[in-house]
């Protein structure tokens, strides 16, 4: 059986210095911006500190909350989940249709405050393997706890991104043992990662994996 | 510096408070830089907060494996008087610096460059802090490795000559770090974004005896069993604590037995700071449980004290930079009612960390319902001090300058797959 080999990763984020203060900039600067801005806003993001009231899942939505105190701008661009576009050329096409939406139906033009602009900034990613191999499930609600947020962050959110059908590398990986771990397969795809810390996707991650598969011991 | 002790490493030590996942991981990314030559360059190796933070990186970079090294430049007063003119210009004051001491500035740079130059030519990556050194890159045409420049002042506003002036002694640079993104001014490089972050062994964040923070409070005729809030900031018209002292006496009208504590110096170069701190104690007059601490300098023990001593930590901030006081606080486990403004939105989670408020009648809003409710300031609390550990502390830090050289050093891309 193939091993699961837990790489890790670590983002640091670098300005474009372009900066938004209505929903319109934003949608004229969204067409052209640097693919690895969208990449930051909706998966980086998540790498943030936050907690379990995160109430937005990207910071485009967060920001026409929290700068523009426009909620419905704020809520239809929150149900958009990035795993469901082929390529961030997909999920900027999506972010244009949304925001032209609000825009075609309101004639009011909200500013924010200058100091509440929205920066575009992008990531810079670096992946690498942790040299930590896994030869059986039984092995992660050991491992699970052990592992950097990073590590996390790249098997169960980063993933998404890279799967054609936006799976996680764990699910994945249970995937390759036939029906074994169809039922942890059927509990992990309703983890939703988006509104929570990734050290508390983590100990939930152990808890799923635990009250299936046991402890761990060998 | 934090004391090592032969027993434990100062990773460890670390791990300790960041846990040793957050080591773990930082050992890894170390591993794809081994052995790599790195420089800092600054102007000063006592005070002030680039030495602060050039004291625990440097060492910490060397344990994990990096040949890192920190090397100061020597200047003369003239130098120093125009690189302080540099760095208040650049936060928006509006400062002609003449021409002779535009040149004191490259000279002094020059003199430098002769003795550093076979180190800086040869290092693989090399760190300038600040304006006080940039001309530096210019200096050194036999170089090697990756210059970056590491901007820690708020470059929002600039007073445009200067930044003009400066802007051409960095824009060679083959990266700059700011610290948030309203800070930056657009480069023809890439502009990383590392916020600062405190160090857990430091004198002013250490756990202290509660025996100690009973005695500083006394000290100070503060009632260390009454509830208290406090500030600790400089008097500075954007600290606002003129709008501190107006929240407490709102919510002293419902809390007759609260404290204020407001604590801070003022800088030697401001004179506005005097005149602030007239208006507080104006303000504070006649009211025996407003304590205004303006005598010099306070030790970071005493601060940690004042701060581990309070029931709520107030940093009511009209304009800030990043605002480490909250941080420090969040660290000691205390719900920050903070100002609704620069670095201060980035680290206080609304609602769970503490509030973040746009008035005097805001911020007295929070402290009457924190006071109110203590099972809920507990957990705020708490949650404070869990995103600190999460995200402020200088492990985060130096896990992005790991990244950052990884990045420089294996192209830039966005995504770098190694391994």
């Amino acid at each position: 059986m193939v091993e699961f080999a837990i790489k890790d990763c670590a983002i640091a984020g670098i300005a474009t210095g372009r900066r938004a203060q209505t929903l319109r900039e934003i949608r004229d600067m969204l067409r052209d911006i640097h693919p690895g801005c969208i990449y930051h806003h909706f998966w980086g993001t998540l790498l943030r500190p936050h907690f379990s009231s995160r109430e937005y899942n990207n910071d485009f939505a967060a920001w026409c909350h929290d700068a523009l105190h426009d909620n419905i701008a704020a809520e239809r661009l929150a149900v958009v989940d990035p795993a469901d576009y082929a390529d961030i050329e997909e999920l900027r096409q999506e972010l244009l249709e949304v925001i032209d939406m609000r825009l075609d139906e309101t004639d009011v033009v909200l500013f924010s405050r200058s100091d509440q602009q929205f920066h575009f900034v992008r990531g810079a990613i670096v992946v690498f393997d942790t040299t930590r191999r896994l030869a059986d499930p039984s092995e992660l609600p050991r491992v699970l706890p052990e592992l950097s947020v990073g590590s996390i962050f790249y098997h169960f959110i980063d993933a998404r991104g890279r799967d054609p059908i936006g799976m996680d590398d764990l699910r994945s990986w249970l995937m390759g043992f036939g029906s074994t771990y169809e039922a942890v397969i059927d509990d992990l795809a309703e983890v939703d990662p988006y509104f929570e810390s990734l050290f508390v996707l983590r100990d939930r991650l152990t808890d799923l994996f635990t009250r299936h598969l046991g402890n761990g011991a060998i | 510096m934090p004391e090592e002790t032969p027993t434990q490493s100062l990773l460890q030590r670390y791990a300790e408070h960041a846990g040793h996942d957050a080591v773990d991981q930082l050992r890894q990314l170390a591993g794809l830089l081994n052995g790599l030559r790195v420089v800092h360059v600054n102007s000063t190796r006592q005070g002030g907060g680039v030495a602060e933070i050039l004291e625990w990186m440097v060492p910490l970079m060397r344990e994990l494996g990096l040949d890192a090294s920190w090397e100061v430049i020597e200047g003369t007063e003239d130098f120093f008087a125009t690189t302080k003119s540099f760095h208040n210009a650049l936060q928006g004051k509006s400062l002609r610096i003449p021409d002779r001491l535009l040149q004191v500035y490259e000279e002094v740079n020059a003199n430098n460059a002769e003795r550093l130059r076979p180190l800086l030519e040869e290092a693989d990556i090399v760190f300038i802090h600040d304006p006080q050194p940039a001309p530096l890159l210019n200096l050194c045409p036999g170089r090697r490795g990756k210059w970056i420049w590491r901007c820690h002042i708020d470059l929002s506003h600039p007073f445009r000559p200067v930044w003009r002036h400066l802007r051409r002694f960095v824009t060679p640079y083959d990266a700059s770090i700011f610290s948030l993104d309203a800070f930056v001014q657009p480069l023809p490089h890439p502009v990383f974004l590392i916020p600062p972050s405190i160090d857990p062994l430091s004198e002013k964040n250490i756990p202290l005896p509660e025996e100690e923070v009973r005695g500083v409070l006394q000290e100070f005729n503060i009632d260390p069993d009454r509830p208290t809030i406090v500030q600790i900031s400089r008097f500075d018209r954007f600290k606002d604590p003129i709008g501190v002292i107006q929240a407490y006496l709102l919510a002293q009208q419902f809390f007759p037995s609260l404290q204020l504590v407001l604590a801070g110096g003022t800088a030697a170069d401001d004179p506005e700071g005097a005149v602030v701190l007239e208006e507080v104690r104006e303000a504070a007059q006649g009211n025996p449980n407003i304590h205004v601490l303006s005598s010099g300098h306070y030790s970071d023990r005493t601060i940690n004290a004042l701060q581990t001593g309070a029931d709520i930590v107030l940093q009511k901030s009209t304009r800030e930079g990043f605002g480490l006081t909250v941080t420090e606080a969040m660290w000691k486990g205390k719900p920050v009612i903070g100002g609704n403004t620069g670095g201060i939105r980035l680290q206080l989670i609304n609602h769970t960390t503490g509030f973040l408020v746009d008035t005097p009648e805001g911020a007295a809003m929070r402290i009457r319902y924190l006071l109110f409710d203590r099972p809920r300031m507990a957990q705020m609390g708490h949650n404070a001090r869990e995103l600190a550990r999460q995200s402020f502390l200088i492990t985060r830090h130096l896990r992005e300058y790991l990244t950052l050289m990884v990045a420089q050093i294996h192209g830039s891309e966005d995504r770098i797959e190694l391994g």
